[in-house]
């Protein structure tokens, strides 16, 4: 393939869009997802994006930006599982299912019941490459505020997610804190729903920041690579689906993937080769096989005492 | 001073059932006292009522003669959490985690300043730390891993330390590191809330002891007072742990531990 082929797909203006779209969702979402794979918040982050399919339906009907009508349910989501699970004995996970999957299904009965002009499969699987003007400046602005908070609040989060007691203990509010994460989980979910879709926002969510999380022990470079992976499978997923004339959204994910294969098997330190590699070296030592000598065992005896009182325990 | 009040406090979690009921303690400035009691009985209740986790249906709580709130904001409590409520794998290093307590100090941006800087050297410092503050935190062993929470209590410079279970799976030099740097700072005049397991220390690091059991406090003075085989029996329901006599029959000594 000459270059001129590989460069074809620029001179559509159509594509431009979707490149500058789908790496700026890549971004954003990259960043929370550090946050949300580190609290464990990744079933979280599938049941927002399954819930806030009856407000897109509702706003269409109303005529709103769908943003709004995503983000209010998303928020809606997030508060009735807190609430459902502070006040039942049902597990998180379990309310979490129940209350994804009881909006989802409301969603999919709205769309099937008024109109033929939304147009599922462009909700369920996203639909980058026919994004409107009003669609793109939504996922902008939905992005951008997204990313500006969670950046200038990140040490805060940082250390909410890492130890919660001691930020309360240092007078941080703690349940401010956490709304302000869940809240941006709702708003990034919001801005990757154009690009990728609801059924596979959870993976541009949890994804970037696993692979990240497997090849560095520092959470700034973890973020960094992140926002690499996320940048990088945005771009050579748009890319590779014109030529590949397949799903926009399936292909980034699809090379987000890929990333998190090769990070697995290949991570410097907490890969699959180097984990075998460690293993084996340490067993070597402790066999003495070219290492040094094992320290000599303590010899320990045992003392018969005469007095059964004094039996030590 | 008292660095502590704990008058006549109830609190619930959700439910009806009171998690803790009536406790009241005091802890004076420069001393320390030990938590005692078995699992469940409320020493985590207190803890987290003391760090304002769960408001008090009744009575109050004061730390240096303010509310709890106040306290928090002007970072008097520094907490050192036990080992089980880590997350070892967390990205961060023991630096970090002593930076961690200059946080609440720092303006809105979070960008620690010169001072913060020379609290967090001194802290590491102090602990015997400054050589691993480059390490991820799961590297440690379980001694270093205290070290570097306390390092963090120590960057925070806290009033009123709570050290949850600060003796777990820890080997016996660090157990010691750990109460002679409780006694500088108990002379610096700090006072330490500190539950723990191990009864037979208990009188080497303490001014004074409460007994915890049935979700209140039983008991609270100094620890030679408080220490007896019958408190002991009645916080442990049935025999002093400490106390113990000779058993006779094997299957007897299982039943005075339960």
């Amino acid at each position: 393939m000459n270059l001129e082929a590989l460069l074809a797909p620029l001179q559509y203006d159509f594509m431009t869009r979707a490149l500058l779209v789908s790496a700026l969702v890549g971004t954003v979402c990259a960043v929370l997802s550090c946050y949300v794979i580190l609290k464990g918040w990744s079933l979280m982050g599938d049941a927002v994006s399954h819930a806030v399919l009856p407000g897109v339906v509702i706003s269409y009907l109303l005529g709103l930006p769908f943003v709004i009508g995503a983000f209010f349910f998303g928020l809606l989501t997030v508060s009735a599982i807190g609430f459902i699970q502070s006040r039942s004995r049902v597990k998180e996970d379990t309310v979490i299912g129940v209350v994804f999957t009881a909006l989802f299904a409301l969603g999919l009965v709205m769309i099937s019941k008024i109109s033929s002009e939304v147009h599922l499969s462009h909700i369920l699987f996203g639909d980058v490459l026919g994004i409107g003007d009003s669609e793109l400046w939504q996922t902008v602005i939905a992005g951008t505020i997204a990313l500006i908070v969670t950046l200038l609040l990140r040490k805060d989060l940082l250390l909410y997610v890492f130890d919660p007691t001691h930020a309360r203990s240092i007078g941080l509010n703690t349940g401010v804190l956490n709304y302000v994460l869940l809240t941006m989980l709702a708003l990034t979910i919001v801005t990757a729903l154009q690009t990728v879709g609801v059924i596979l926002v959870v993976a541009m969510l949890i994804t970037p920041g696993a692979t990240a999380y497997l090849l560095t022990d520092k959470f700034s470079k973890m973020m960094w690579i992140a926002v690499a992976c996320g940048i990088g499978s945005a771009i050579i997923g748009t890319y590779g689906s014109y030529f590949l004339d397949g799903a926009t959204g399936a292909c980034i994910v699809l090379v987000q993937s890929i990333f998190f294969l090769l990070a697995f098997i290949f991570a410097p330190k907490h890969g699959q080769l180097a984990r075998r590699r460690q293993q084996m070296a340490e067993r070597a030592d402790e066999l003495g096989e070219g290492g040094p000598p094992a320290a000599p065992r303590p010899v320990l005896t045992r003392v018969r005492t005469s007095s059964k009182g004094q039996a030590s325990d | 001073m008292m660095a502590l009040d704990v008058h006549d406090v109830s609190v619930a979690y959700g439910g009806g059932r009171l998690a803790m009921r009536q406790a009241s303690l005091k802890v004076r400035g420069g001393s320390v006292c030990g938590l005692v009691g078995m699992n469940g009985a409320g020493k985590s209740t207190l803890f987290k009522t003391v760090m304002g986790f769960i408001p008090p249906l009744r009575g109050t709580v004061q730390v240096f003669e303010q509310p709890v709130i106040r306290a928090q904001k002007a970072g008097l409590i520094a907490y050192v959490p036990q080992s089980e409520d880590v997350d070892w794998n967390f990205p961060v290093s023991v630096r970090e985690v002593v930076m961690m307590g200059r946080q609440g100090k720092m303006n809105w941006l979070r960008r620690p300043s010169a001072i913060d800087e020379t609290m967090v050297e001194e802290s590491l410092e102090r602990v015997g730390m400054s050589a691993f503050a480059e390490r991820q935190i799961g590297e440690l062993s379980g001694g270093q891993r205290k070290r570097a929470f306390l390092a963090r209590a120590l960057a925070q410079d806290g009033r009123l330390l709570l050290l949850d279970e600060p003796f777990g799976g820890v080997d016996v030099g660090t157990s010691e590191a750990i109460i002679s740097l409780m006694g500088e700072l108990r002379r610096e005049g700090r006072a330490m809330l500190v539950s723990t397991h191990d009864l037979g220390t208990l009188e080497t690091f303490c001014d004074e002891v409460a007994l915890i059991a049935d979700r209140t406090v039983l008991l609270y003075g100094p620890t030679g007072e408080v220490l007896t085989a019958d408190n002991l029996a009645a916080t442990f329901g049935g025999r002093s742990p400490l106390h113990a006599p000779p058993p006779k029959q094997p299957a007897q000594q299982m039943e005075a531990r339960p």
